[in-house]
């Protein structure tokens, strides 16, 4: 997002919204809600210049809960929503809630499609790997084997894993947080927030009644250092309290290295987050922890692109226009290039 | 020009009917409306139907690729493209069989007998042995067979072209023929040639000596000892342009968004046959005008409702199976109480139906079709010329009432086109949203703006006007931050509500708020007749024209009988109860199975009789007038 505004803001703004928030008590969302709240009481912003738009789902009553403008909208359709906004307001600034069944199954065409034309917004896709608004489905992002109400035999669908599927639609924002790590966090959603186009951060959420633990691994104190791989620009890859790295092998392999005798961390991937293949493999870092071996799951910015929105290429044709065709002129429009006279 | 026909006879007629036909890739459309152009700008009153295949190549010389494009013009006024055809003009054997039935008996046939060769035939469905040229089976018409291919390809023998390009010359061969036949100059159609292909000077030279060679052959030949003569009709003075009633919807949108000071935003996915809407706004950017083309119909109509969120006026359209696609949107869309207009180009359904012949379908679905209760107003246009007008309409209720308003067009009027006398920008109605002041809008028209809703602390975005109307609070205007959604909400602060009493209320008052929206139009008006009589025919849409069209014709033979034409389906104007109650008998012609005449007899009790066709094809007013003798033959439903 690339809003700034030249005043001076108010010295402390409450962005909390009169109504009760209603997520259950103990939910991953609450922790996510305050980051953003902290975020844009920092920003400088003004409350009237900030849209949130979402879907449907427990995530998406996020806009309730903040005193900007926001639609809480029909399921899977907030990319739509927010291009339509986007298209004719490129003043605002602009998020969107969404969970992983909202974007991921119901809206899947829509988020693609948002993130190939690049609108300038902030995407908060909140991934609990479950259905929690209808009381727990298997969702588009739960693992195979995954055993819920409606999968008592454990799922058989393969799952996203969505940070590829968003590379594959040439994202130009891409990143990872979780709701258990608010520093982070909030480092990603001001990254996000800067990027002009499509942000997208993917944020792990536990829904403590009907998924809990589910990204244990990552946040829990004593497994995170090894499955977790937090990513920076310019620096190596590297894990495990500086003991293990990532390399890659001239045949474009990730590989986990032992930093020691044998290694340094200049023997290392070094992350560069505007490095379009680099960001393919990256993203591609999705094993699933239980297993020998697996990679750590890398969270941070993953990839940066600078291409131009939407709707700088949208109001630029309409700039165009209006310089070749002059203002448009009603009465010209209305009796076209060829008319004939009676009486 | 005149010194080459001093040996030819001049017939003149008052009004004809020609209906070119041909294979879809022979340039039927472009010829058809080449001619109409012709005569329009002479003066003459026009209507056109275009009617082509689904797909877009078909199998050449086969029934199913027939193209045709119907053109009725005349000295006096033209409702409809015309019920019978006096001049058929087939480029080959398919146009001629699958169109034989639309011409009058003794017409005229112009055959181009190339493609009446044994494998045409063939192709055609024709018998074994057949040769319908030559056999006796036309004795009942004037066939005129030439071979367009052959004396086109002649025309054009030092010309540097493939012998594929110069074919593609042979609809300009027959449009210079008709041009003769007609009596009209070729002024115009090397006008249109000349901006057609000034880029190509090898296919415009050889369109150009194709369409001379057409004219001068019926100046010569021996064969034509007639040409006909069509004076102009005796229109009211004024400027005229020919419009389709798709680019009527799309100026009118502009007009629109003009008047109300406010950007248009237009979010669409291509179907058949709304697509030209698309193609005509995202000419026009200059106005403001932003197109987006979205990645299917629910992020069309979504797109739309956000753009309308920031101030924009919000528009999608598409045909039925689209419209279906969109109706959870649209439940939104009441909920919210945004301004939103949504365009129904109708085609034959269900489902995939037939996308390029009409029907009025779906008048249930634009009524009833949304879970829960959803009230959309809806309106309806009857001839290219009123989609201007209607659409301007949908747009000043969706911004003026803070609503969804469903317009009803179909593919007879969207794809067929009439001389219109234009409006001055000046003279068009205005249109002003609710906005809370102050307002951020996109031009300086848009500061001009009722003051309705004082600013209130806080803001309350459900707080109704006198006529149930919300005010219009945009995203930039501080104070008045609000979140609106699908949820039920409270009346007035629009919070989230589940309670019981606040649901049943808030359903009352967005249905009040769409039921007031008939105190705005005007009286109803009867389109001719009586204002009580025998017999009332109410029709609403593209029927327009042949219930016209026959109406007067029964008026001149002596009958009480009055044609009221309704525009406003939902709510219905509120002058029709007591003009119902003023005739003996009601007949309710449809190109459907009878969805107004039951929405009709539900709202007014009435005994409404249907006149109800589903091929696909408009009605003819031979059709309509003989379903009205019919009736006006049986006792009143009182007698009975």
């Amino acid at each position: 997002m690339s809003t700034t505004n030249g005043t001076v803001a108010p010295e402390k703004v409450d962005f909390s919204s009169d109504q009760e928030v209603r997520w259950c008590p103990g939910c991953g969302d609450y922790s996510i809600l305050k980051q953003v709240e902290t975020l844009l009481e920092l920003s400088g912003r003004k409350k009237e210049e900030i849209v949130f738009i979402s879907g449907i789902g427990c995530s998406s009553r996020f806009p309730y809960y903040l005193d900007t403008y926001g639609i809480h909208g029909i399921h899977g359709r907030a990319p739509a929503i927010v291009s339509g906004l986007r298209s004719v307001r490129p003043d605002l600034s602009v998020w969107m809630i969404t969970g992983d069944g909202d974007a991921l199954s119901i809206g899947g065409n829509h988020i693609i499609h948002l993130l190939r034309r690049n609108v300038d917004v902030n995407i908060l896709l909140f991934n609990n790997e479950i259905y929690g608004l209808t009381k727990g489905q298997y969702s588009p992002t739960s693992p195979e084997g995954a055993v819920t109400r409606s999968t008592p035999m454990g799922s058989i669908d393969h799952p996203f894993n969505p940070l590829a599927l968003f590379k594959g639609a040439d994202a130009t924002f891409i990143a990872r947080a979780m709701d258990r790590d608010p520093k982070q966090l909030r480092e990603v959603l001001a990254r996000a927030d800067a990027h002009r186009g499509a942000s997208m951060v993917e944020i792990y959420q536990n829904c403590n009644v009907f998924n809990d633990g589910a990204f244990e691994i990552f946040t829990d104190k004593a497994t995170k250092p090894m499955h977790t791989l937090f990513v920076e620009h310019g620096k190596p890859l590297t894990f495990a309290n500086g003991t293990k790295g990532i390399c890659i092998s001239s045949e474009m392999k990730p590989r986990i290295i032992d930093i020691g005798p044998d290694f340094s961390p200049n023997d290392c991937w070094v992350h560069d987050e505007r490095d379009n293949f680099k960001a393919s493999i990256l993203v591609r870092l999705f094993d699933d922890p239980r297993k020998e071996n697996a990679f750590p799951r890398p969270f941070g910015v993953f990839y940066v692109n600078d291409r131009v929105t939407h709707e700088e290429k949208l109001n630029a044709q309409v700039a165009r226009a209006r310089e070749l065709k002059g203002d448009g002129d009603l009465d010209k429009l209305l009796s076209g290039e060829r008319t004939w006279t009676i009486g | 020009m005149d010194k080459t026909l001093h040996h030819k006879h001049i017939e003149e007629r008052e009004n004809v009917v020609i209906l070119f036909a041909g294979d879809s890739g022979d340039g039927i459309q472009l010829t058809g409306s080449q001619f109409t152009d012709t005569n329009a700008l002479f003066g003459n009153d026009v209507s056109t139907f275009p009617n082509f295949p689904a797909e877009i190549r078909a199998p050449q010389g086969t029934l199913a690729g027939v193209s045709g494009f119907q053109l009725h013009f005349g000295s006096v006024e033209i409702f409809t493209p015309g019920d019978q055809s006096d001049v058929l003009v087939a480029m080959n054997a398919a146009a001629l069989k699958a169109n034989l039935s639309k011409l009058k008996k003794g017409g005229i046939i112009i055959a181009n007998s190339d493609g009446f060769d044994p494998k045409n035939l063939r192709l055609a469905g024709y018998p074994e042995g057949a040769e319908p040229l030559h056999d006796g089976t036309l004795a009942n018409y004037t066939v005129h067979a030439i071979d367009v291919t052959k004396m086109t390809r002649n025309a054009l023998a030092d010309v540097q072209l493939g012998m594929k390009e110069k074919d593609r010359c042979k609809n300009m061969f027959v449009l210079g023929f008709i041009n003769w036949m007609y009596s009209r100059s070729l002024d115009n159609s090397e006008a249109f040639l000349q901006r057609k292909f000034s880029k190509q000077p090898d296919i415009l030279e050889a369109n150009r000596r194709a369409l001379q060679a057409g004219f001068n052959y019926g100046d010569t030949s021996e064969t034509f000892t007639t040409r006909f003569e069509v004076k102009p009709a005796p229109m009211p003075k004024g400027t005229y342009r020919s419009i389709t009633g798709n680019q009527g919807i799309a100026l009118g949108l502009v007009a629109a968004a003009q008047r109300a000071g406010l950007d248009l935003f237009y979010g669409s996915y291509p179907i058949t046959p709304a697509s030209d809407i698309l193609h005509e706004l995202s000419r026009h950017k200059n106005f403001g005008v932003k197109t987006f083309q979205a990645e299917d119909e629910i992020a069309a109509i979504c797109s739309a409702i956000g753009a309308s969120y920031g101030g924009a006026l919000g528009v999608t359209a598409s045909s039925g199976p689209g419209i279906a696609l969109k109706g959870e949107a649209l439940g939104l869309a009441v909920m919210l109480e945004i301004p939103l207009v949504v365009i129904n180009i109708q085609r034959g359904g269900p489902s995939t139906g037939l996308p390029t012949k009409t029907e009025q379908a779906d008048l249930w679905q634009a009524v009833f079709g949304r879970n829960g209760e959803a009230p959309v107003p809806v309106i309806a246009a009857s001839t290219p010329i009123d989609c201007f007008e209607m659409v301007f309409e949908a747009a000043q209720i969706a911004l003026e009432c803070m609503t969804p308003v469903m317009l009803l067009s179909d593919g007879y009027i969207a794809n067929g086109a009439e001389p219109w006398r234009f409006p001055q920008a000046k003279d068009l109605g205005a249109i002003k949203p609710p906005f809370v002041p102050p307002v951020i809008a996109s031009s300086d028209e848009g500061g001009e703006k009722r003051s309705l809703f004082h600013m209130t602390e806080p803001f309350l975005p459900y707080v109704r006007d006198e006529r149930g109307v919300r005010p219009w609070a945009l995203p930039g205007q501080a104070g008045m931050q609000h979140r609106i959604g699908g949820l039920e909400k409270e009346d007035r602060t629009g919070n989230v509500s589940y309670d019981p009493v606040n649901h049943e209320k808030m359903v009352r008052l967005r249905a009040d708020k769409v039921a007031r929206i008939a105190d705005r139009f005007k009286p109803i008006r009867l389109d001719s007749g009586p204002d009580r009589g025998d017999l009332l025919i109410v029709g609403w849409g593209s029927t327009y024209g042949a219930i016209r069209t026959a109406a007067l014709r029964l008026q001149e033979e002596g009958h009480a009988v009055a044609h009221v034409h309704l525009r406003h389906l939902f709510p219905f104007n509120k002058g029709l109860r007591d003009l119902l109650k003023r005739y003996d008998r009601v007949l309710v012609p449809e190109m459907n199975s009878g969805q107004l005449r039951q929405l009709l007899r539900a709202e007014f009790l009435v005994d409404a009789r249907g006149l109800n066709k589903v091929q696909g094809m408009p009605f003819t007013s031979e059709e309509v007038h003989a379903a009205a003798m019919e009736m006006l033959r049986t006792p009143t439903p009182a007698e009975a």
